[in-house]
């Protein structure tokens, strides 16, 4: 039978940790919708999605309500929707159309995102594809709770290079058409190599064409749990250390196994996964930057960042995986910095840059994220920072995603306020020079050679 | 049978196992385990009980248990068991 100790720790992580559900997502395909008019199509999608996820809020409370432990978030993901507008948008202002009506049922039916505004074009792009890209930028500033997400490579196809040469100019007209709102609209825009197709975790969520009709998808977060486990085992050995994270990771992934398995048979949709990614929050503590420090680091950036982050990842992959027979999503740490006080204090210190936030893209579960750059980049300079990333992704056969906010009207040192969960953070320096003359080329980067295993 | 774990932390004072016991009888609750301690001079009490004779909603007991504990001046939490079990069991 429980006891009061274990009752005690649970409790005690959910109070004073930050232990939390981070979202329960319904990923919802919409390829049923389908059809040449853009006014039926527009109904058809929102009939669909209002149908599965009317009561989704209210379950989502409920078992908050009944287990003690918050759900922070819930959401909905969408088959990509350059492949649903496909037929019936004929222009960019058609897919905008399609916007509109995901953010209508969005705040119809209260959720917090959703997302699948997205373009999945590793290896080419269709004419819709490309439509919807180039929409982009006035689709999420004449919206609010729509995200988006275009991947442009993987492993097995390479690197579509003209879908990164559209997608810089696409980041930064997003951000000139949110400029007066700090350019918020990148914030809700990442650009994929290896995009999974079950990711409950927003921007990047989108309902894969693998997937079923409707499925529940759980992220479970809890930095500060880490954190708090790591205070107790100062200066013991790496085998310590890891048997700690692991143990934490398991008892953190246990807890989205049953928020899932009850979300899924109260709303009758079946249970996906379970992404166990510690995701930090602007709250004190909860952070992935300070259990870094905790590792051993003075400050995030200092060398031996990358090896501690590696530890990390794979520690939390490991209990994750014993805690759960589905994990899938993104499952590992993430390393926004503006939604993270311990990264935040580390840019100011001078301590983690650009460049070593690339490294650590190599062994983290995502990519440059929430990083705040220059008003005056260059899409070529972002087409750059994309094709860094999606070539690290490919070559490590690992999801990776770049979320770059160039802020219009801003510089290096000055700070920018998102609020919420999204935090603020200080405009980071780019590299100044230029590489233009590359992503200029037109066509593809091939796949690896060991993308071969047939 | 439905276990709920309802914890008490709180300022020591006379009455309040009294009270919440009262309050659980009353509502068809039975009471399975109870265990208790004084930790850094807070009384600190976690009880097991069945819920599955209960007419109250799990929601109306959760309130009602939380505004008892107002008045004498504890925190009480009301929780399904399945969360405990599944964070503490393989």
């Amino acid at each position: 039978m429980i006891n009061i100790l274990e009752v005690n720790e649970t409790n005690r992580m959910i109070e004073h940790d930050n232990l939390d559900v981070r979202t329960i997502t319904m990923g919802i395909s919409l390829l049923d919708c389908i059809c040449d008019d853009l006014e039926k199509l527009k109904t058809n999608i929102y009939n669909k999605i209002y149908g599965y996820t009317k009561n989704l809020v209210a379950t989502g409370e409920e078992i908050a309500r009944e287990y003690g432990i918050p759900i922070v978030n819930k959401r909905i993901s969408v088959t990509p929707i350059a492949l649903v507008g496909g037929s019936a948008c004929k222009s960019t202002e058609d897919f905008v159309e399609l916007a509109k009506t995901l953010d209508k049922v969005a705040a119809d039916v209260g959720v917090n995102f959703i997302g699948g505004y997205s373009a999945l074009v590793s290896k080419g792009m269709t004419p819709a594809e490309e439509l919807l890209i180039r929409s982009i930028p006035q689709a999420l500033s004449q919206t609010t709770y729509v995200c988006s997400s275009v991947n442009v490579g993987s492993t097995k196809t390479g690197i579509n290079m003209d879908a990164v040469r559209l997608m810089g100019e696409v980041v930064k007209e997003t951000a000139l058409a949110t400029k007066d709102k700090d350019s918020l609209g990148c914030a809700k825009l990442v650009v994929f190599c290896n995009a999974p197709d079950d990711n409950p975790f927003m921007a990047g969520a989108f309902h894969g064409v693998t997937e079923a009709d409707a499925i529940i998808n759980v992220g479970v977060s809890g930095p500060g749990v880490v954190k708090h486990a790591l205070e107790s085992v100062q200066g013991e050995s790496f085998e310590v250390l890891c048997e700690t994270i692991k143990k934490t990771a398991f008892k953190i992934t246990r807890v989205g196994q049953l928020v899932a398995r009850e979300a899924s048979k109260r709303l009758g949709v079946p249970f996906g996964i379970v992404d166990l990614s510690l995701a930090p929050t602007p709250a004190v503590g909860d952070s992935v930057a300070d259990i870094l420090e905790l590792i051993g680091l003075e400050k995030t950036g200092a060398p031996g960042t990358t090896a501690a982050l590696a530890l990390l990842n794979d520690q939390v992959k490991k209990g994750g995986v014993m805690a759960s027979s589905y994990v899938g999503g993104l499952s590992g740490a993430f390393i926004p910095v503006s939604e993270d006080q311990g990264m935040i204090n580390a840019v100011q210190a001078g301590a983690l840059t650009l460049e070593k936030l690339e490294a650590m893209t190599c062994v983290c579960s995502v990519g440059l994220d929430m990083i705040a750059v220059p008003g005056d980049t260059t899409p070529a300079t972002i087409a750059g920072i994309i094709a860094d990333e999606a070539a690290i992704g490919m070559v490590n056969q690992k999801t990776t995603a770049v979320r770059v906010i160039p802020v219009i009207g801003k510089d290096v040192g000055e700070m920018v306020e998102f609020g919420g969960l999204l935090g603020y953070a200080p405009v980071m320096p780019v590299n100044g020079f230029s590489c233009e003359a590359f992503v200029s080329r037109k066509g593809r980067i091939p796949a690896p050679i060991h993308s071969f295993k047939n | 049978m439905e276990r709920t774990i309802i914890t008490v932390v709180g300022k020591d004072t006379v009455g309040i196992i009294a009270k919440i016991c009262t309050y659980l009888a009353n509502n068809q609750i039975n009471i399975l385990d109870i265990s208790q301690t004084i930790l850094s001079g807070f009384f600190n009490m976690m009880m097991i009980v069945d819920t599955s004779r209960t007419a109250k909603k799990f929601s109306e007991l959760a309130d009602d248990l939380s505004a008892l504990g107002q008045e004498i001046g504890v925190v009480v939490r009301t929780q399904r068991e399945e969360i405990f079990d599944s964070m503490h069991r393989i």
